[in-house]
């Protein structure tokens, strides 16, 4: 059991991440599609980083650096020269998808260290619960970290409240004198270094070696759980468990032979994902600030 | 007199074009040879398998083929495109190695009837679209004797791509190949509907090693089981190509898949005017399906096993190499308890295609 609930954990991770960094982004008012592109360079650049300075730790710095790379091509086409946002991030994943592929050819057949697990004095001496939460690894913690880091930032402090601002309406933020082009590159960078970590975690944690496209969609999963989470941080902790623990729990099921064919359990986390859209879209119509007003609309200075 | 003009000059074309034709192929060119792959090969599982086998066809051949490659093809109307594309660049001769380039295939092979196709484990062929596969189940076999030997739980843990016979026969010859050496020992088996998913492999493997499995075998493509295997002390099987180097403690052997005879002999085929898609019944394997005794399987080094559990390994290669091992041989039994059939027959190779049960030694149900 203890064991499961680890694979669930660490299965829910990079979901976390990738889906923590794209909240911000969001809330600035980007709409930024490359997350699996983001996170396919963030892999691709923690496992070169460790093959070349053999230490773990330098893939977490890569994968973050990797993810900002991306996010910064992101950032020029679609804040400075207002690309439209949808194509552009599309365009991102693409591009990403064949650059790590070809950046990481070298790569292929290697193998890594894995991230260490830091076992928190005392704690993680506590039965069970001490194995579970306290004897994780360092992208484990962070990520806990950003979440309440993040309530805080966007709930309590001004530059969050201007970030949301900015999100909800540009126009206004713009004329009370705030710099809309400059928020959001810092919101749509911090979510490329998020998704970063989130697909360095693969490498380093998960399967620790390189092949093309690893990711397998999980940015599409973490742009889901933004939306799931209806832009509220702790959600995406509920969200992002609820789909590893259905990924798992269908990969259990097989294993023990219940009788439901694996081709329903496998569309399980999806058919979840829906249910959970469809109820909050019923909630938004009744209160409707949840979506920030201004998101995916390019902002033009002369307005 | 412009009648007569006109007909001694069709007369003097149609002698050019006869000796042009004659000339061009006394000096014969090299012989155009077409591959379309799945992905890039990178260095391990099935791509790389494939251009193994091509790179087999470069050294036996030289300068007398012309390859073109394209990786990266996904399979469907991209990959029609692509196959179309070496057809009018000339190809004689195009190797698609992927099941799903069957459609665009044969679409193509039918506006270019002159050209040869052969399509990697496809089950349908047309006049220039022969069929190539490899019995993969022959090396499941293998693996099942070693996984009987070497479990100490009795469980086995397989992962499969899709419930498709392909996967069902190799599961069954897994199957059949552990109770031939350990009647306690059961599989279960963990459906991750895709080919090519790391993650959710790993995953697979990490619930298979939850739930008491020490072997692990695998009907996907990435490495990441075995590497799960080597951190949790599991032991596991490499698919396609050898996969130790993931995995130097936890890999027994790969079930290795050698493509480049079968190329050769369909060049040399061609080459010699004798290309032919073979008279094997047409919905299933084709004219080409080779196993270990036709050296299109081979077994990677037995390793991380001793010396006793080896030397039976190598009994069951030789086995089924000399045909003393039948390995689908009656009585068969699904693991319902029905029959299949009775002592002294044996599956053909149409049943085979046709598996969709267990026998006995699976857990579970096959799904759909």
């Amino acid at each position: 059991m203890e064991s499961l609930i680890l694979t669930i954990i660490a299965t829910s991770i990079p979901l976390l991440m990738a889906a923590i960094g794209e909240l911000v982004t969001e809330k600035s008012g980007v709409l930024n599609l490359g997350v699996e592109g983001m996170m396919l360079s963030g892999a691709v650049g923690a496992l070169g980083a460790v093959l070349w300075l053999e230490n773990p730790y330098f893939g977490i710095i890569a994968g973050a650096m990797s993810g900002l790379f991306m996010a910064c091509i992101f950032s020029v086409f679609t804040i400075n020269f207002m690309t439209n946002q949808v194509a552009t991030g599309l365009g991102l994943t693409i591009f990403a998808t064949g650059l790590t592929g070809l950046a990481g050819a070298p790569l292929v057949g290697k193998t890594i260290p894995s991230l260490p697990k830091i076992e928190i004095f005392l704690l993680s001496d506590i039965p069970f619960i001490g194995n579970i939460l306290f004897k994780q690894d360092l992208v484990a913690y962070l990520s806990i970290g950003i979440i309440i880091l993040i309530t805080y930032f966007l709930k309590y402090s001004k530059p969050g409240i201007i970030l949301r601002a900015v999100g909800d309406n540009h126009t206004s933020a713009h004329s009370v004198g705030y710099p809309v082009k400059k928020i959001r590159w810092y919101a749509t960078c911090f979510g490329g270094m998020c998704a970063g970590v989130g697909g360095a975690y693969i490498p380093l944690v998960l399967t620790p070696h390189w092949s093309e496209g690893m990711t397998a969609g999980r940015g599409w999963i973490a742009l889901a759980l933004v939306v799931f989470a209806s832009w509220i941080p702790w959600r995406i902790i509920v969200g992002a468990l609820i789909f590893g623990g259905i990924t798992i729990a269908q990969l259990v099921g097989q294993a023990r032979g219940w009788a439901i064919p694996s081709q329903i359990l496998s569309m399980m986390p999806y058919l979840a994902t829906i249910i959970a859209l469809t109820i909050i879209s019923s909630r938004i119509s009744k209160n409707n600030s949840v979506v920030p007003a201004s998101l995916g609309k390019p902002f033009f200075d002369t307005q | 007199m412009l009648k007569f003009c006109k007909r001694i000059f069709s007369l003097f074309a149609l002698s050019a074009s006869v000796i042009f034709f004659i000339v061009t192929n006394s000096f014969a060119s090299p012989t155009k040879v077409g591959f379309v792959y799945l992905t890039t090969p990178g260095d391990h599982g099935w791509t790389y398998a494939h251009e193994l086998g091509k790179q087999m066809v470069e050294k036996r051949f030289g300068n007398d083929v012309k390859i073109s490659v394209v990786e990266n093809v996904p399979e469907g109307p991209d990959a029609t495109r692509v196959i179309r594309e070496l057809a009018k660049q000339g190809n004689e001769i195009i190797f698609t190695t992927s099941f799903g380039y069957m459609e665009p295939t044969l679409k193509v092979a039918k506006e270019f009837p002159n050209i040869k196709f052969e399509h990697i484990t496809g089950y349908k062929r047309s006049k220039n679209v022969a069929t190539g596969n490899i019995r993969f189940y022959e090396g499941r076999y293998i693996q099942g004797v070693v996984a009987g030997l070497m479990t100490k739980t009795n469980k086995i843990g397989y992962i499969g791509a899709y419930p498709i016979a392909e996967v069902i026969m190799g599961i069954n010859a897994f199957a059949q190949g552990l109770r031939s050496v350990n009647k306690d020992a059961s599989i279960s088996v963990i459906w991750a509907n895709t080919w090519y998913d790391p993650v959710k492999e790993a995953d697979a493997a990490k619930v298979h090693i939850a739930e008491g499995a020490d072997i692990l075998a695998q009907h996907t493509d990435s490495p990441a089981m075995l590497q799960i295997a080597e951190k949790n002390g599991a032991l596991g099987f490499g698919q396609s190509t050898d996969m130790s180097a993931f995995a130097p403690k936890a890999q027994l052997f790969a079930s290795e898949n050698n493509w480049g005879p079968y190329y050769i002999k369909k060049i040399e085929q061609l080459q010699n005017g004798k290309w032919n898609t073979g008279d094997g019944p047409d919905h299933w394997a084709g004219n080409e399906w080779g196993g270990i005794s036709s050296d299109m399987l081979t077994i990677s080094k037995f390793q991380n096993m001793p010396d006793s559990v080896a030397k039976k390994a190598e009994e069951a290669v030789n086995g089924i190499k000399n045909g003393s091992i039948k390995i689908f041989a009656g009585p068969l039994v699904d693991n319902t308890g029905k029959e299949i059939i009775p002592a002294g027959k044996t599956l053909d190779d149409g049943a085979l295609w046709g598996m969709n049960y267990y026998l006995k030694g699976v857990n579970g149900k096959v799904p759909g």
